[in-house]
C-alpha cells in the first residue's frame, strides 16, 4: 500500500515562517536532510560490500610490472655464470665464467667490490657452472683436476640504526681446491650440486669420457668431523657434443642436452649410473637454445629460437616416471636466455633484441611482455625475493624491479582442469595449504563450485517437492483455522540456527542413517504407499463414518499413518539387513556394489539443508497460491472442473511465477548454507555425484580457511573470489525471484 | 479405483502427506532437542552389572546406561564374536558411562545384553562431580583429613561437610584468581603500554621511566600477597581427600580440590530428582566451561552471545529506521528507489558467510587494522582492534540484518493510512513533526518486529562469526571490573559457535554430546521465543490497523 503524501507547496512554506516558526522549518528541512543523507549513507553501505570484495578481488587478476631501475657498467666479452642481487636489492653481483665476481651498489652504480678467485699455481678455469639460482652458488672446474665451490653472500649489520649489507664470497670445502680427478684431467662441461653432507660432480674428461665423483660426508658421532667419502663413475651412453649439462639439487638426477635430445640419467649410485630417457624434443625448424630447471627443479623448460618454451616434468607411466611434454608457452622470437624464481614457477625469457616476459608455468599466463632497450642481452637472474632482476646486456648489468603479486592465480587455472607437477594428468585440485615449503598452492574453484552444486541440488530435490505440495494443500484445501497455525509453524523452522541443524545431521541423522539404511529404502517406498492406501480407504469408507470426521482435517489424520510407517521402517531395517545386504549395508555397498561410503555424504546434507530450504520454499509459495483470485478458482469449478483440475490447471498455472521465486530463493539459500555443509560432510573437494559421498563447498571453504590464510596472500584473494562469487550468484538469482514476485503481484491486482 | 485416481483425489492425499511430513519433521525436531537437551540434567540411575565378557572373563561395571541399540546377530558373528546360545536376530546393546577416567581405559564401553549376568541397583554408590576427568562412580569408605584416615559413623554427612568446605575454600581462590589476580595483570599490562607509549613519542622521561618502575614496582608487591593468599587456599582446599571404593573393587584416594559435588542419585525420589534438575539447569546457565567444554555450564557464550546482540541491535536499529524512513517517505517514488528496495531485499539472501568475509577484510583487517596504527601504536605488532572482535562482530551482524529491518519497518509505514498523515500535515504540523510525533509512534511496534526478527536470526548466525571475532574459550568477559569496564576489541564465546566447537572439535564427542544438545535447547528455545513474539507482535499490529483503515 504505496502512499504519495503531498508536500507543502512553497507557499505554505513561507506562510510557516512569516508566522514567526522559521525554526520549525528548520527542523524540517534538517530532518529531511538528516534523513536523506542518512539513509544514502545505508544503501552506500550495502553497496560497499559489493566494491569491496572486487577490491580485494581484482589484484589476482592484474598483470605483472617490470621497470628498470638501476644499471651498472662491466668489461667482459662473455656472457655471465649468474648475475644476482640481494634480498633488499642494494647490491647486484656479476660472476663470470673465470670466477671473477663483481659487487655494484645498486643506488650508485658503483663497482663496490671485485673478487678473483685464485686458481692453484699452474692451473686454470676450464669450465664453470651454477646451481639452482636459489642456491647462489657456483663451482670452477679448474685444468688440473680440482675444483673450487663459491657463494655470493651478503652479511646485514646495523651500525647506527642503518642496515649496511656487506657483500662477500664463501667458499665450501675450506680455501683449498678439492680434488675431483684423481689423474689430473681438465673438468670440462662441469655440473655440479652441494649440500652440506654431499656433492656430485659430473665432468667431461680430456678423453672426451664423461664422469661423475660424489663426495658423502659423515659426521663422526665422537669428534663431530665430518668425514668424506669419495665415490666416481663414468656415464654410459654419453652423447659427444653436449651443449648444456644440468644436476638436479637433490642430486639425484642428470640431464644433459645435446642436439635435439636431453639425455637423463640416474645418478643415485654414482657408481653405477643408469640412462633413464632420451627425450626427443624435435621441433620442426626449431633449435634448442637453452634448457632450465624450475623452480623446485621438478621441471624442465626447454627453450626454442623459435621463441617457443616448453616445459617438461616426470609423470607416472608404465614405464616408470618419464619425463613428459606438458605445456608449450609462444614467445618472441629469438630467446637468449631463461631464468627462473627462487621458489615460485615464473620464469623470465629475454630475445635477442631486448624483449623481457615474464610467464607463469602453472597458471600459464603471460605476465608482463616489453621490449626494453637492450642490446646483446646475455644471463639474467632473479632477487631472492623475486622482486628485481639483473639483465647483463652490451656491457651493463641492468636491475629491473618487478611487482608480481599473484601470479599463480588465473581464471583457467580457476576453473579449468591444469596439469600439476606430479599429478599423472590435468586435473581440478583445491588443496591451499600443505607441510611441505616446495608446495604449490593449487587454487581450483572447480570441485568447490561442483560441491556448492551438488549440496544445494540434493536439498532442492529432497525439499522442492515437499514444500510446494505442501504449500499447496495449505494454501488450496486446509481450513483457515488449521491454516492459522500450521504456517507459522513451519515458518518458524527457517529461524533455527542452521547450526544445530548442522549439529544434528553430522551427530544424529548420519550414524542413524548409516545404521538404517535399508529402512530409509523402505521408507522411501512405504511412505507414498501408506498415504494412497489410506487414502483409499478414506474413499471406501462408508459415508455415515465419514460424516463423523470432518472432512478438513486430513492432514492431520495422515500424521498418525506416517508416524506408523516412519517407526515402522526403522524397526524392520535391522531384519532387511540380515535377510538382503549380509547383515551390513555398509559393507555390502562398500564391497559388492563398490561404493565408496562415507558416513557424512550427500545424502545427509540433503536431508538437514533441505529441512533449511523447506521453510524459505514454503512460505513464499504458499503465498504465490493462497493469494490467486478466488474468482478464478470459483470461475473452473463452476464449469465443472474438480478441484485438481481447478488446481493443476488454473490455480498452479496463475501462481506458477511465485512458484518459480520460491525455488530460486530456496536455491539461493541452500548455495550459501554454511554450517550445515561444514558440519554434516567430511568437506573433502571431491568430484564425484555419488550420493553416498561428501563434497566441499565454496562456502564451508571459506568458514574453514579464511582464518587461516595471510592477508594479502593469493589464498586470501581467492577465498574472497569465492565470497564474491557467492555474494553475485545468490544475488543475482533472489533478484529474479524478486523480479518476477513483483510482476505476480502487479498482475494480481489488476485481475 | 481408475474413477478414484481420475477425480484427483489421491493427489490431493499426497500433498496432505506432505504437508504432515513437515509439520513432523519441525515437530519431530524441536521435540528431540528438547528431550536430549532437557534429560541431561536429570539425575540418571546408576547400576552396577556383573558381566562375563568372551574370554570368561568376570567384571563389575558401575555406571549409568546412556545409549542402547539393537545391533544385528551377524554383524556381531562376523565382527568375530562368539554366541553360547541362540540369541535371535538381534542382539541388544548398552552404552554405558562408567566415568572414572583415570583408571580405566575408557570411560564410555559397549556391553552386550548377552553379556551381563546380573544388574543392580545399590542405594550407596556416590556419583562425584569433579572438576578435572570428569565424572567418578564408586562407594564412600573413608575420609583423609590432613593426613589422618577418618572413619566417622555417618559417613555420607562427613562427606557433605567436607566437600562443602573444599568447594568454599576453592571459590574463594577463584575469585581472587578472577578479580585481584587479573586486575594486577591487566594494569601491569597497562603500564606495559604506557611506557612503551612515551618510548615511542621519545618522552620516555628519567622521572617517568622512575614512576612506572614505582607503580610496578607496588603491584608487583601487591602480587606476592595475593598470590600467596590465592595459594593458601588452594593447599587449604586440597587438604583432605576422601576413600572411594571403584568398580575395580580398589580404594582410590581422591583429593578434595578437584571436587564439586556428591550426589546419592539411587537414593533421589522424584521430588529430589526434580530438584537435581532444576539445580542442573541453573549450574548449567551460570557456570563456567571445564575441561575443553565437555563439561560444566555456558555462562560465558549466554554472555557472549546476549552482549554481542545488544550491541548489534544498538548499532543496527537507528540506520535501519532512518534508511526505511527516508526510503518510505522522502525518497521520490521511481524506478532507481524500486530497484534500491529490490537490492535491499536480495542482501537479505546474501549468505551470511559472505558478510563474514566482508566484516573480516573491511572491519577487522582494514578498519580495526587503521584504529591499531593511529590510537594504539604502542600494542604493535601485537593487534587491539585488529583482530577480531566483539565490536567487529556486532557491526558485521548488523550489516546482515539491516535487510530485515529495512523491510520490516518499511512495511509498518506503509501499513499507516495517509489520512493519518494528511490529517497532521493538515493540521499545520510539519512533515519532521509528523514523522516524530504520529508515524514513527504508530509504526514502532512494526519496528520493534524488525529489531526482534534481526535479533533472532544474528544470535543464530554463527558462520560469518567464526571469522569475525567468536573463539572456543575466551579468558575474560567482554564487560569486567577494570576500566574501561567494556572491552569491544575482547574475543567472546557464543553458543551457536559453543554447539560447532564442542560438537565437533572436541576431544571426547562422547562425552561432550548430551551438552550440546542441552545448548541447543537453550539456543532454539530463545530464538523459538523471540519468533513467536515477533509474530505475535505482527499479528497485533495487523488487527490495530486494520480496525483504523474502516
Amino acid at each position: 500500500m504505496e502512499t504519495q503524501v503531498s508536500q507543502p507547496g512553497s507557499a505554505a512554506k513561507n506562510l510557516l515562517i512569516n508566522n514567526g516558526t522559521s525554526r520549525r522549518a528548520i527542523m524540517d528541512k534538517a530532518a529531511q536532510v538528516g534523513v536523506t543523507v542518512g539513509g544514502t549513507m545505508v544503501f552506500v553501505a550495502l553497496l560497499l560490500i559489493f566494491f569491496y570484495l572486487l577490491y580485494v578481488v581484482k589484484p589476482i587478476f592484474d598483470s605483472a610490472e617490470v621497470a628498470p631501475v638501476a644499471s651498472a657498467d662491466y668489461h667482459d666479452s662473455k656472457p655471465a655464470l649468474m648475475v644476482g642481487s640481494d634480498e633488499q636489492n642494494e647490491v647486484m653481483y656479476r660472476v663470470s665464467q673465470l670466477g671473477k665476481v663483481d659487487f655494484f651498489d645498486t643506488q650508485t652504480s658503483q663497482l663496490v667490490r671485485t673478487e678473483q678467485i685464485n686458481t692453484p699455481a699452474g692451473s686454470h678455469v676450464v669450465s664453470s657452472s651454477a646451481a639452482m639460482p636459489s642456491e647462489q652458488r657456483f663451482a670452477l672446474g679448474l685444468s688440473n683436476g680440482q675444483v673450487i665451490i663459491a657463494g655470493v653472500e651478503f652479511g646485514v649489520t646495523y651500525p647506527d640504526n642503518k642496515r649496511l649489507i656487506t657483500p662477500k664470497l664463501r667458499f665450501y670445502n675450506g680455501s683449498a681446491p678439492l680434488t675431483v680427478d684423481a689423474d689430473g684431467h681438465a673438468l670440462n662441461h662441469l655440473a655440479f650440486d652441494y649440500s652440506s653432507d654431499k656433492m656430485s660432480f659430473v665432468y667431461q674428461d680430456d678423453n672426451k669420457v664423461w664422469r661423475i665423483s660424489r663426495q658423502e660426508g659423515e659426521e663422526n658421532m665422537m669428534t663431530e668431523e665430518v668425514e668424506w667419502v669419495s665415490y666416481s663413475g663414468t656415464i654410459p651412453d654419453a652423447p659427444v657434443n653436449v651443449q648444456q649439462q644440468l644436476m638436479t639439487p637433490d642430486q639425484r638426477q642428470l640431464i644433459l642436452s645435446s642436439g635435439d635430445k636431453l639425455f637423463v640419467y640416474d645418478i643415485r649410485d654414482a657408481e653405477a649410473v643408469s640412462l633413464r630417457q632420451v627425450l626427443e624434443l624435435g621441433r620442426a625448424k626449431a633449435k634448442v637454445t637453452n634448457v632450465s630447471l624450475l623452480a623446485g627443479a621438478s621441471s624442465l623448460l626447454v627453450s626454442y629460437d623459435s621463441g617457443l618454451v616448453q616445459q617438461y616434468f616426470q609423470v607416472n607411466g608404465d614405464q616408470g616416471r618419464q619425463y613428459q611434454e606438458i605445456r608449450d608457452f609462444d614467445n618472441h622470437a629469438g630467446i637468449k636466455s631463461v631464468a627462473s624464481e627462487f621458489y615460485r614457477k615464473s620464469f623470465v625469457t629475454i630475445t635477442d633484441d631486448g624483449n623481457l616476459s615474464l610467464l607463469y608455468t602453472t597458471s600459464q599466463r603471460e605476465l608482463f611482455s616489453e621490449k626494453f632497450d637492450l642490446k646483446n642481452p646475455g644471463t639474467i637472474g632473479f632477487s631472492p625475493r623475486s622482486n628485481a632482476l639483473v639483465v647483463e646486456a652490451g656491457g651493463k648489468l641492468n636491475l629491473f624491479s618487478v611487482s608480481n603479486t599473484h601470479p599463480e592465480v588465473s581464471w583457467s587455472a580457476m576453473w579449468s582442469k591444469v596439469w600439476y607437477e606430479g599429478y599423472p594428468e590435468p586435473k581440478y585440485v583445491w588443496q591451499s595449504t600443505s607441510g611441505s615449503d616446495d608446495f604449490e598452492a593449487k587454487l581450483s574453484l572447480m570441485p568447490l563450485a561442483f560441491g556448492t552444486m551438488k549440496a544445494a541440488l540434493y536439498a532442492m530435490l529432497f525439499a522442492t517437492p515437499l514444500a510446494i505440495a505442501g504449500a499447496v494443500y495449505t494454501a488450496y484445501f486446509m481450513s483457515p483455522k488449521v491454516r492459522a497455525i500450521v504456517k507459522p509453524t513451519i515458518e518458524i523452522m527457517e529461524a533455527l540456527p542452521t547450526v544445530i541443524l548442522g549439529f544434528l545431521a553430522g551427530l544424529w541423522l548420519a550414524p542413524l542413517i548409516e545404521d538404517n539404511l535399508p529402512g530409509i529404502l523402505t521408507l522411501l517406498v512405504l511412505l507414498p504407499a501408506s498415504v494412497l492406501s489410506s487414502a483409499y480407504a478414506w474413499h471406501k469408507l462408508p459415508a455415515k463414518w465419514k460424516q463423523r470426521l470432518p472432512d478438513t482435517y486430513q492432514e492431520i489424520m495422515l500424521i498418525p499413518v506416517i508416524l506408523f510407517i516412519g517407526w515402522f521402517s526403522f524397526a524392520i531395517s535391522p531384519s532387511l539387513e540380515s535377510a538382503f545386504f549380509g547383515g551390513d549395508t555398509r559393507m555390502f555397498i562398500t564391497n559388492e556394489l563398490g561404493i565408496t561410503f562415507d558416513q557424512r555424504n550427500a545424502l545427509v546434507v540433503g536431508i538437514a539443508m533441505g529441512f533449511a530450504v523447506i521453510p524459505t520454499i514454503f512460505s513464499i509459495a504458499e503465498d504465490a497460491v493462497f493469494s490467486v483470485p478466488r474468482h478464478l478458482s470459483n470461475g473452473s469449478l463452476a464449469l465443472g472442473a474438480t478441484t485438481w483440475q481447478t488446481l493443476t490447471r488454473v490455480v498452479l498455472l496463475t501462481a506458477s511465477p511465485g512458484i518459480f521465486s520460491a525455488v530460486m530463493m530456496g536455491l539461493g539459500r541452500a548455495v550459501g548454507e554454511t554450517m550445515i555443509v561444514l558440519m554434516a560432510t567430511g568437506n573433502t573437494a571431491i568430484m564425484e555425484w555419488s550420493v553416498f559421498e561428501g563434497m566441499r563447498t565454496l562456502a564451508a571453504n571459506i568458514a574453514v580457511e579464511m582464518p587461516e590464510s595471510a592477508i594479502g596472500s593469493s589464498h586470501y584473494r581467492v577465498l574472497f573470489l569465492a565470497a564474491f562469487v557467492l555474494f553475485i550468484f545468490t544475488f543475482f538469482f533472489n533478484t529474479i525471484a524478486e523480479v518476477v514476485r513483483q510482476r505476480l503481484r502487479e498482475r494480481y491486482s489488476s485481475l | 479405483m481408475g474413477k478414484w485416481f481420475k477425480s484427483g483425489s489421491p493427489w490431493i492425499w499426497m500433498t496432505s502427506g506432505a504437508v504432515s511430513v513437515c509439520l513432523i519433521a519441525v515437530l519431530g525436531l524441536l521435540l528431540l532437542i528438547a528431550w536430549r537437551g532437557l534429560s541431561y540434567f536429570w539425575p540418571a540411575d546408576i547400576y552396577q552389572w556383573e558381566i562375563e565378557d568372551q574370554n570368561n572373563v568376570r567384571s563389575t561395571i558401575i555406571g549409568e546406561v546412556y545409549d542402547r541399540e539393537e545391533v544385528p546377530v551377524e554383524r556381531l558373528l562376523s565382527a568375530g564374536h562368539t554366541f553360547d546360545a541362540d540369541v535371535g536376530d538381534t542382539v541388544t546393546r548398552y552404552l554405558i558411562k562408567t566415568g572414572n577416567r583415570e583408571f580405566v581405559s575408557l570411560d564410555f564401553r559397549w556391553v552386550m545384553e548377552t553379556d551381563i549376568i546380573s544388574r543392580s541397583k545399590p542405594n550407596d554408590i556416590a556419583v562425584i562431580e569433579r572438576s578435572k576427568n570428569g565424572d567418578f562412580y564408586g562407594y564412600p569408605v573413608g575420609i583423609i583429613e590432613d593426613g589422618k584416615r577418618l572413619t566417622p559413623d555417618n559417613i555420607e554427612s562427613a562427606f557433605a561437610e567436607h566437600i562443602e568446605r573444599a568447594v568454599a575454600l576453592n571459590d574463594k581462590a577463584l575469585d581472587i584468581q578472577k578479580g585481584d589476580i587479573g586486575t594486577i595483570n591487566y594494569e601491569l599490562e597497562n603500564l606495559r603500554l604506557k611506557s612503551r607509549k612515551y618510548e615511542l613519542n621519545n618522552a620516555l622521561t628519567e622521572s617517568r621511566k622512575a614512576d612506572i618502575e614505582s607503580q610496578r614496582a607496588k603491584l608487583n608487591a601487591q602480587y606476592q600477597i595475593v598470590e600467596k593468599e590465592f595459594f593458601a587456599l588452594k593447599t587449604e582446599a586440597g587438604r583432605d581427600s576422601v576413600i572411594i571404593r571403584d568398580m575395580r573393587g580398589e580404594e582410590v584416594v581422591l583429593k578434595l580440590d578437584t571436587i564439586l559435588d556428591v550426589t546419592y542419585a539411587n537414593r533421589l525420589g522424584i521430588l529430589g530428582k526434580v530438584g537435581h534438575w532444576f539445580i542442573g539447569i541453573g549450574k548449567f546457565v551460570s557456570d563456567d566451561p571445564r575441561e575443553a567444554n565437555t563439561e560444566g555450564g555456558v555462562f560465558p557464550a549466554i554472555f557472549g552471545t546476549v552482549f554481542m546482540v545488544m550491541l548489534m541491535a544498538v548499532i543496527v536499529t537507528p540506520f535501519g529506521v532512518i534508511a526505511a524512513i527516508y526510503l518510505h517517505e522522502y525518497a521520490k517514488k521511481g524506478p532507481v528507489t524500486k530497484m534500491i528496495r529490490i537490492a535491499v531485499i536480495n542482501l537479505a539472501g546474501v549468505p551470511s558467510i559472505v558478510y563474514g568475509v566482508f566484516g573480516l577484510g573491511f572491519f577487522v583487517y582494514m578498519f580495526g587494522g587503521s584504529i591499531d596504527q593511529l590510537f594504539y601504536p604502542e600494542a604493535l605488532p601485537a593487534p587491539t582492534f585488529g583482530s577480531p572482535g566483539v565490536i567487529w562482530s556486532a557491526l558485521t551482524l548488523a550489516i546482515l540484518t539491516l535487510p530485515v529491518v529495512i523491510v520490516s519497518t518499511e512495511e509498518g509505514l506503509s501499513r499507516i493510512p495517509s489520512s493519518v498523515r494528511q490529517g497532521s500535515l493538515a493540521l499545520g504540523a510539519t512533515k519532521a513533526e509528523t514523522l516524530w510525533r504520529i508515524i514513527i509512534p504508530m509504526a514502532s511496534p512494526a519496528i520493534m518486529t524488525g529489531l526482534i526478527l534481526a535479533v533472532a536470526r544474528a544470535a543464530g548466525e554463527v558462520a560469518p562469526l567464526m571469522l569475525v571475532g567468536v573463539v572456543k574459550l575466551a579468558p575474560t568477559l567482554p564487560i569486567d571490573m577494570n576500566f574501561p569496564f567494556v572491552h569491544l576489541e575482547r574475543k567472546f564465546m557464543h553458543l551457536g559457535f559453543h554447539i560447532y566447537d564442542v560438537g565437533f572439535q572436541s576431544p571426547n564427542v562422547e562425552a561432550a554430546r548430551p551438552l550440546v544438545y542441552a545448548t541447543s535447547f537453550l539456543l532454539v528455545s530463545v530464538i523459538v521465543a523471540l519468533n513467536l513474539t515477533a509474530i505475535g507482535v505482527r499479528n497485533h499490529l495487523r488487527e490495530k490497523y486494520r480496525s483504523l483503515e474502516h
